[in-house]
């Protein structure tokens, strides 16, 4: 163990930030700079009969005003699809839309002007005719006869049908099941909402003929590669694409979206730089969003409560278009995962993937693996009541034994390591579960609808072994690259193809190679985000930047030592082997005789000097690698959540959440209990506040912040966080990923405590969010109307 | 039609000449040139764009400029003294208050303000404070204890 991993080091990109220097996209500024703004279409699915541009081209001010034919003409590309599952069908997805909309907020128009305010009214001044054309929203009910098509070409509003899993030994359990409970649920749609609206920035240089762009991305290079194959038509090596600070992610600023090629393409157009910022309604109807699932589901078992087979059927709503990784999400990240932390031989799942007049469903923070999560818990805690059991001992019963790691569930993944019954006895003792079910049944006997929820959540993170990525549909890797570059005085600079919006890489990655090296944080710069400075890189999401992005530094690092101590057993002519490189020191010296060494900024700058080199050494110390990870990680948690439920007005109060969480071993604790913290709020939201509705016409009804509820800092009493650790044994730092699990885990974890609290009533399902509405609606169904 | 306003933003006072319907945050970003004070929505939801206004915390995206003429404006730029960071800030430095940092100014400035009227400010005192701050990253669990640690509770 090094000097700084393990620790909880200070973020060092925290001065700018705090002090209002933060580098982000809204920020950049050109004296002759055009603002972009965009027509977006109010209606859900319309056919357009007629655009009059010319008013507000005539404004003064208004630079050019722009159609989707103009685009068309100009040369841009259709947005591709980044992950194709057999026989998947793929609408046309154009930059800027000719004929027809499909869903409210579909781009129609493109305005350049002097100032925003002046972009902003020229949109408005703009003239369209909509012909209103039927529209369909609902995930299942696409797939009805007769519904109306969201594209002509495709047949019932199928995307693609997906399927998972040992169905043999499924239909068996249940053909030999003691028990059989039962659910059917929705896992309502979710507006990732990062606080800093997407945006994205351009400067053409027309005598070099390249251009650069800067977007709200987290992975610049994916974005780089689709400009340059698929949408903007401009060379790799002539499109440097920069990702500076980005205020949140959360997934949705993963995709490809339109604007990234519209900002662009204005500029060179026009040949001013441009930028655009979204308004917080634009990217409440733009960013893709998240979730959005029916599913039909029923576990299994014996009497004595083994869990024996689970068969799911989910209608996963792909929105209007396919967004860059949507068919990834309700496939190979979720059917994936249904087997949970549980050894359950027969589980089968298939999904129909459906397109609808709606926003674009792509990854959010968990991206098919909260939906899973949330499935599985509701029905193990439905298994409970059937029995009678106590839900945290039924899951410690069929929880996968640690000796059975690595383990093969029925449905592809090998999951790496893991402790479950550590774990939720971890947070059982922390959360003192024995004393909140004395303290319910006495709130009980008092008549109040006090709850306790348990989980036991697991994750796949770290995406993913390229082969494996490949077979399941990507068109892509999801290896990291890392460099290490070793300045002659010693200084290092460090390139990660991950990016950071937030999670703080900059420290973390920083910790790391300095301890791979053996020398001071503070000669380590970690540079991230810039396609002109890194060579390539995937980016980051699915919790992988630790895992596969600092596995990649560790493989440089390694190659950075070997090359140092070679140089150094040559200046200090001895053998190789008679050598050490000090880890804790960063020297080589001689083997027991620390005083015979050079430092490492010595040799850095030996190597540089090239003076004095060992036979067949090139000169300079840098080095880069590929780190492909031999497979995923797995992470777990099991929290533990007590709420009370006023009777007269039916809000949800939580009195305590516990989190124990195993990610492995720790980089930063410090940033790891904040990805922890900050992910059990964004799960409560889901369980208690946050929906992306929209009407039967396919009107958003919560494009503000007025009426997407993001959870506020009084919706929870605080958070207690602790956890266990148990390696994952493939990757060189036994890290697993730390970004999603509390996201995963909170939203049953809330649900489950809910229904416990209402289960004296009779009440057993309510669809998210448990908004005091719905409870009290279903309080009265069950029969408990005044 | 244009006004011309005069404010002292950041302790320097400033002339500009407007349109009426201009955002006070669009002119600290646009026309003064300080972009710390960040936009996160056209509803006053967020509170990323919190500045103090004679001293108190408002959000610079509900203000009209004109409606600023002749107040002293502090922005997350203006907030560090000479002798270093202000006390709010350097505590959610120490104690992981931030993430992705978007939020953090309209955070910071309006803690300023709750310790302000408040500096004996419990947890619960704060969760309720920040009612019109959203933050997405942090769960707003370390943001509540920098605030906190930045009052007088917790070395009382």
């Amino acid at each position: 163990m090094g000097r700084y991993v393990g620790t909880s080091v200070k973020r060092v990109e925290d001065p700018r930030f705090i002090q209002g220097k933060g580098r982000y996209v809204a920020n950049i500024q050109f004296p002759d700079m055009v603002h972009v703004a965009i027509k977006r279409s109010p209606e859900a699915h319309a056919r357009i009969t007629r655009i009059d541009t010319s008013a507000a081209a005539a404004m003064d001010g208004v630079v050019a005003v722009f159609t989707g034919q103009d685009f068309k003409d100009g040369g841009c590309g259709s947005l591709p699809c980044g992950w194709l599952v057999p026989d998947t069908k793929v609408p046309d997805r154009p930059i800027v839309v000719t004929d027809r909309v499909c869903h409210v907020g579909d781009s129609v128009a493109v305005v350049a002007a002097r100032t925003p305010y002046i972009a902003a009214d020229a949109v408005e001044a703009i003239e369209v005719d909509y012909e209103p054309l039927p529209t369909v929203v609902d995930a299942r009910g696409a797939m009805d006869e007769g519904a109306p098509l969201v594209h002509a070409e495709i047949e019932d509003n199928v995307s693609y049908h997906w399927a998972l899993g040992d169905q043999e030994a499924c239909d068996k359990a249940f053909a030999e099941a003691d028990e059989v409970v039962e659910i059917e649920l929705v896992n309502q749609r979710l507006i990732p909402t990062a606080m800093e609206p997407r945006a994205a920035a351009a400067q053409w240089d027309a005598a070099a003929g390249e251009m650069t762009v800067w977007t709200t991305s987290q992975n610049p290079h994916p974005i780089r590669l689709l400009l340059s194959a698929f949408t903007l038509m401009i060379p790799e090596s002539k499109l440097r694409v920069i990702s500076p600070d980005v205020g949140g992610g959360f997934g949705s600023k993963i995709f490809h979206y339109p604007e990234e090629v519209i900002v662009p393409w204005v500029a060179r157009e026009v040949g001013r730089p441009a930028r655009w910022v979204a308004t917080r309604t634009e990217s409440q109807m733009t960013d893709s969003q998240g979730r959005d699932h029916v599913t039909v589901a029923k576990l299994a078992m014996t009497s004595d409560g083994t869990f024996t087979g689970l068969d799911v059927e989910t209608w996963a709503n792909q929105g209007a278009y396919l967004s860059t990784f949507a068919p990834l999400i309700p496939t190979a990240l979720y059917i994936t995962l249904l087997s949970g932390n549980y050894k359950m031989p027969g589980v089968f799942g298939k999904v129909h993937g459906t397109l609808t007049n709606t926003v674009p469903v792509d990854a959010y923070r968990g991206a098919g693996r909260p939906e899973a999560a949330y499935l599985v818990e509701r029905l193990v805690d439905l298994a409970a009541a059937r029995l009678g059991r106590d839900p945290l001992e039924l899951r410690r019963q069929n929880a996968i034994p640690k000796e059975d790691f690595p383990y093969q569930t029925p449905v592809a993944f090998l999951y790496d390591s893991g402790d479950y019954d550590r774990l939720m006895a971890t947070a059982a003792d922390r959360a003192d579960y024995a004393g909140m079910r004395e303290s319910q049944a006495a709130a009980r006997a008092a008549g109040k609808l006090r709850g306790v929820g348990v989980v036991c959540c697991i994750e796949a993170s770290g995406p993913a072994p390229s082969a494996v990525a490949g077979s399941l549909g990507s068109a892509v890797g999801f290896w990291e690259s890392g460099e290490i570059r070793v300045h002659p005085t010693g200084q290092v600079s460090v390139f990660t193809g991950s990016h950071s919006h937030g999670q703080g890489h900059e420290t973390t990655l920083a910790q790391v190679a300095a301890d791979e090296l053996g020398v001071p944080i503070e000669s380590v710069e970690v540079v991230h985000g810039d396609t002109g400075r890194i060579n390539f890189g995937m980016g980051t999401y699915g919790s992988r930047s630790a895992c596969v992005g600092g596995s990649a530094l560790v493989r440089s690092a390694e190659k950075v030592r070997a090359k140092v101590l070679k140089l150094g057993a040559h200046l200090l002519e001895a053998a190789e082997e008679d050598v050490v490189y000090d880890q804790e020191a960063g020297r080589v010296h001689v083997k027991g005789s620390p005083d015979r060494g050079k430092d490492f900024g010595e040799l850095a700058f030996a190597a540089y000097t090239a003076h004095n080199m060992p036979e067949g050494m090139e000169p300079g110390l840098n080095f880069v690698s590929f780190y492909d990870p031999a497979n995923f990680t797995f992470p777990a948690s099991s929290h533990i959540c007590e709420v009370e439920i006023c009777s007269d007005s039916w809000e949800v109060r939580v009195l305590r959440y516990v989190a124990v969480d195993d990610v492995g071993k720790v980089i930063n604790p410090m940033i790891v209990e904040g990805q922890i913290q900050g992910g059990v709020v964004q799960g409560v939201g889901q369980a208690l506040t946050e929906i992306g509705a929209y009407s039967d016409d396919g009107q958003l009804l919560s494009g503000t912040l007025l009426e997407y509820a993001v959870p506020r800092a009084d919706l929870l009493p605080g958070i207690e966080v602790d956890r266990i650790e148990t390696p994952s044994p493939h990757n060189p730092l036994g890290v697993k990923g730390a970004g999603e699990m509390g996201t995963i885990a909170a939203t049953p974890a809330v649900a489950n405590a809910v229904l416990d609290a209402l289960a004296p009533l009779g009440v057993t399902h309510i669809e998210l969010p448990l908004t005091p509405e719905r409870i009290w609606r279903a309080v009265q169904a069950a029969g408990n109307g005044a | 039609m244009r006004h011309r306003v005069c404010l002292t933003v950041n302790g320097k006072a400033e002339e500009f000449d407007v349109e009426p319907r201009l955002l006070l945050c669009h002119l600290l970003r646009a026309y003064v040139g300080l972009t710390g004070t960040n936009i996160g929505c056209d509803t006053s939801q967020c509170g990323s764009c919190t500045v103090l206004m004679d001293g108190k915390a408002v959000k610079s995206c509900t203000v009209l400029a004109v409606q600023a003429d002749g107040c002293e404006v502090t922005t997350i730029e203006g907030l560090a003294g000479a002798d270093g960071l202000h006390p709010v800030q350097q505590s959610f430095w120490d104690n992981h208050g931030l993430q992705c940092g978007f939020c953090t100014p309209g955070m910071i400035m309006t803690a300023v303000e709750i310790l302000e009227r408040n500096p004996d400010a419990s947890d619960a005192d704060v969760r309720h404070g920040l009612e019109g701050n959203i933050c997405r990253c942090t769960g707003y669990e370390n943001i509540v204890k920098s605030i906190v640690a930045a009052g007088t509770r917790a070395t009382s």
